[in-house]
């Protein structure tokens, strides 16, 4: 019997080839391709005067040297701005290699070629720039007060400004029986996957093709992007992700100025040529998020229900808007969580300062948005003295509510409608893990030891599946092997399991015939691209879809070389048979065969189905209209809107009352991302989604200094948690399946991470017993406020 | 250029080498003779994705040089296999779910057989603190410490 393997714990059938060091990343390929290295601004603001290369042209091994002047016309533009808006009313993208200005520490402003990349960074360190400094504009409080412009045509530093509004909110807060005020902070943090990123071209001057091997979530756009600029066929053109050590959200970023000059690079000099990003350049050069300073009034009744919330932020973008405006819109939109809002005002500033460009993190500005609702939520209940789940518990939306409109236009330019959900539920269960009544109790028992203990919570809603479209491609070979494609790209995810449980379960085939391969254009041309918790929603369905359409098919061919009845076949262990009648039956492989009318016997299996085929009809084409041969399929999934995920967390912290640092005792995690397709791995994502949440709470800042270099640019002082900062995870699994679409199922890919830092914070907050307004907190930080606060209160 | 040249017995398999002497380990073994097992993470001894054995004890590959290591006898990822048999350590990564991208994995899992030989596994705080010199950014840590308790428990 082929077992339901949709929903089951399977093991990663990737495992086992990266365990064996047989993993193939960017740089594990290409070992004799030239090496490229990147001259890169020192300076965040800065002329460029003079580029002097003369020194690096003796240096032994030296193909190229590349400035702004040596580029054609196509590739000396400033790079496409992915995503416009109307509200982003001043975007601003950089050049491939800087031109004139320099804009943040890390621009490239020189590209070297050598034979490898000892000898390439050798004459990089020989190229002599002469730069005319300027003012670096850093910070939202320098970038908002414009006294210096980062972009000498963009008044007040302002690229984007945008209001949402449901309702009258200032009047529901005026009119409001209680009303508070209060500014949050939020600091830069990044993706920081451990692979950096690498681009390796290779130019076929026979062909006149190109193949790039790039670490990306989205080969199909890098593809696009290469195209376009180098003036090439997209058909010309192969972009493959092979193994992604982790993206986390850079790497949907497209197309970077490496992706476009290293293939150029490779078209021009007739030879294979590879660039690996450094671990310092990856801290300068690719781009961070998070950063918001946030202003919140809310209004509420004696109970704490909300009568209106009016949060205004400001949002650092960096010096470049690439990615659009994606992050505060997300942040704007996901405010609301899982509470009716009878009246929300939103509004954002998006500002450019001299620092690196703001795209998505993994949760893409939701962090930022439950930061502000959570605190808000926690502030009404310290006002009214009411216990922090009750408050929550009366104002969230309502199972019999949904589908709810929150009456805004979500990351998609469409309605954001929750689909599904059981906030109450799932609070129930959060309260139960984590023993939140029985707190009180062990909180007491903690402090007869001299130790200081705290509990919190956060809560939010996550629109997953956000659109266009994906695809999926199934194909049963004449071996019995179904090979499976789509377009967007894993960077760890587990892909090559859950969609080879999809379609093991659809098919009815043993899930080891089946092959998946992402993020291939050669496989598959058309996709968006893995971000947005999308992957599982989008090319899970796409790939449910087409598997569907090769069942019927087989199903039909064999129910005809039976001379059957479709109604009454099965499909079972890679065999199509008739219910009830096991002898009746056809290997799938025999009906791939079949379904092809060129049946040269190259196989047994060949052989073996000309036994089933019915004699054709001379006046009938050997394949009818409007079908196709072969025994394949390629289906797409397109959804009306997003559905909306959900969670809770709770954690417990201990904070030393001598030094300040806090311990993360427990972790609970209650989940809902509809129907799971392996719980293993949905644990897994939340596993990695909580580790970066502790680090943004408690770890990592990216720490600017004044003159806007980056002080921290370095796993020694960007502090990324090892095994020793992240606890063990407690998680609880609600099911409320989607009803938009087949497999009833959500996103599962930044939950995790989402409420990591409102939930620490409250915690932090319980234990200390003043309210903490900011996020990360290091010791020293909590230090200081301790300080403060004592002698607030002793004066 | 002046090359140095060595011998590196890897994997069980003898290599000579003429080296440009600022040539790291990991490089020699990555790119010199081809074993891309080991990851470079960051190159500056900060992520533990290099790490490899070297003479029976775990090494940053990346933050020494080929040359000092002239005679020695190098383990990497790609020698613990016996066949298709997995080290009990890369089976318990599977068994445990200790991985995503698995960038990371190979200097995880010889990390943790230098860690074992050493004694160091006794307890989960104990595999939390001397494992604390590898980096896992997709957090599969929870994961990474249970694979290896259940192999040091059952040696
Ligand atoms: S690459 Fe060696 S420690 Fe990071
Ligand atoms: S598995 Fe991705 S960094 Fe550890």
């Amino acid at each position: 019997m082929t077992t339901q393997l949709f929903g089951q714990p399977v093991e990663r059938r990737e495992d086992p080839r990266l365990l064996r060091g047989e993993g193939r990343y960017v740089d594990d390929l290409g070992r004799s391709a030239a090496a490229a290295a990147f001259v890169r601004s020192p300076h965040a603001h800065a002329r460029v005067l003079d580029v002097d290369v003369t020194g690096a042209l003796n240096v032994d091994g030296l193909l190229a040297v590349y400035t702004f002047e040596d580029l054609p016309e196509r590739v000396a533009q400033p790079l496409p701005l992915l995503i416009p808006h109307p509200a982003l009313t001043h975007p601003r993208t950089q050049y491939a290699l800087a031109r004139d200005e320099i804009n943040h520490v890390g621009e490239a402003v020189v590209m070297v070629v050598a034979t490898d990349r000892y000898r390439a960074e050798d004459a990089a360190e020989r190229v002599a720039v002469t730069y005319e400094p300027l003012a670096p504009v850093v910070g939202l409080e320098q970038s908002e007060a414009a006294r210096t412009l980062v972009h000498a045509d963009v008044p007040g530093n302002r690229g984007a400004h945008m209001v949402q509004q449901v309702g009258d909110a200032p009047a529901a807060i005026a009119a409001a029986p209680h009303r508070l005020d209060f500014r949050l902070d939020i600091e830069r943090s990044a993706s920081t996957p451990l692979e950096g990123r690498g681009v390796y071209a290779r130019w076929d001057a026979q062909d006149d093709s190109l193949r790039v091997y790039s670490s990306t979530q989205t080969p199909t756009g890098v593809r696009a992007a290469i195209a376009a600029i180098l003036e090439l066929a997209d058909a010309k053109v192969e972009v493959i992700a092979p193994d992604v050590g982790g993206g986390f959200g850079v790497k949907i970023m497209h197309p970077w100025p490496e992706e476009i000059l290293v293939p150029w690079a490779a078209r021009t000099l007739g030879r294979e040529v590879k660039w690996t990003e450094d671990r310092r350049e990856h801290f300068v050069a690719a781009n961070h998020e998070r950063a918001q300073e946030q202003h919140v009034s809310v209004g509420f009744d004696d109970e704490g229900r909300i009568l209106g919330l009016d949060v205004t932020f400001l949002h650092d973008h960096g010096a470049y808007t690439p990615y659009g405006i994606i992050v505060p819109i997300i942040t704007s939109t996901q405010l609301p969580g899982p509470y009716r809002l009878p009246a929300y005002r939103v509004e954002f500033s998006s500002l450019y300062t001299n620092t690196v460009a703001v795209t998505p993190y993994r949760g893409a500005g939701r962090p930022q948005g439950v930061f502000a609702m959570e605190r808000t939520v926690d502030r009404i209940a310290a006002h009214l003295g009411l216990d922090r789940t009750e408050v929550r518990a009366r104002n969230f939306v309502l199972p019999d509510e949904m589908p709810y409109d929150l009456g805004l236009i979500f990351q998609d330019g469409r309605p954001a409608i929750y689909d599904s959900g059981d906030f109450p539920e799932s609070l129930r269960m959060l309260k139960e893990l984590i023993d939140w009544d029985g707190f009180t109790a062990v909180r007491a028992a903690a402090a007869a030891e001299g130790r200081r203990l705290g509990i919190g919570l956060g809560c939010y809603v996550e629109g997953t599946g956000v659109g266009p479209y994906e695809g999926g491609h199934v194909h049963v070979e004449t071996n019995g092997r179904v090979m499976v494609s789509t377009g967007l790209s894993t960077q760890g995810q587990g892909h090559e399991t859950v969609f080879a449980q999809i379609v093991a379960t659809e098919l009815g085939v043993p899930m080891a015939d089946v092959h998946v391969t992402t993020g291939d254009t050669r496989r598959f041309g058309y996709a968006v691209g893995t971000f947005a918790s999308r992957a599982a929603v989008m090319s899970g369905n796409a790939i449910a879809l087409a598997a569907r359409s090769v069942r019927a098919k087989a199903v039909k061919v064999a129910a005809d070389a039976l001379e059957a009845n479709p109604d009454d076949m099965e499909i079972v262990d890679g065999v199509v048979r008739v219910k009830g009648s096991p002898a009746d039956a056809i290997p799938l492989r025999q009906v791939a065969v079949l379904s092809n009318p060129l049946r040269y016997s190259f196989s047994e299996e060949a052989k073996a189905a000309t036994q089933f085929a019915a004699p054709a009809d001379p006046d009938e084409p050997p394949i009818p209209r409007g079908e196709a041969p072969g025994l394949e399929s390629r289906d797409y999934y397109s959804p009306i809107r997003s559905t909306f995920a959900n969670g809770m967390h709770a954690v417990i912290v201990e904070v030393d009352p001598d030094t300040a640092e806090v311990k993360v005792l427990r972790y609970a995690v209650v989940h809902d991302c509809g129907n799971l397709i392996n719980p293993r791995i949905v644990e897994g994502q939340i596993h990695g989604g909580v580790a970066q949440g502790v680090a943004g709470a408690l770890y990592e800042r990216m720490a600017y200094d004044e003159h806007g270099q980056l002080l921290n640019a370095s796993f020694m002082d960007f502090l990324m948690p090892y095994a020793t900062e992240v606890p063990r995870i407690e998680t609880a699994h609600l099911q409320t399946p989607s009803p938009l679409n087949p497999l009833g199922i959500k996103g599962a890919g930044e939950a995790g991470v989402i409420p990591g830092a409102a939930a620490i914070a409250a915690a932090i907050e319980d234990a200390e017993g003043y309210p903490i307004m900011r996020m990360p907190l290091s010791p020293d930080d909590l230090f200081r406020l301790r300080r403060e606060h004592a002698e607030e209160a002793a004066s | 250029m002046t090359r140095t040249e060595i011998t590196l017995s890897v994997n069980g398999c003898q290599h000579t080498l003429a080296l440009d002497p600022r040539v790291t380990l990991l490089d020699a073994l990555r790119e010199v003779i081809g074993l891309t097992g080991a990851k470079k993470g960051c190159d500056r001894g900060e992520c533990g994705t290099c790490t490899v054995l070297v003479d029976g004890r775990r090494v940053y590959a990346c933050l020494t040089l080929a040359v000092m290591h002239d005679g020695a006898t190098v383990t990497t990822v790609e020698g613990l296999a016996d066949g298709t048999d997995l080290h009990p350590l890369q089976q318990a990564f599977i068994s445990r779910d200790a991985l995503q991208c698995g960038f990371c994995t190979p200097g995880q899992i010889l990390s943790a057989i230098g860690l074992l030989a050493e004694g160091r596994a006794t307890s989960e705080q104990e595999i939390r603190e001397f494992m604390s010199g590898n980096l896992c950014r997709c957090g599969a840590y929870p994961n990474i410490v249970a694979a290896i308790r259940d192999v040091a428990g059952a040696q």
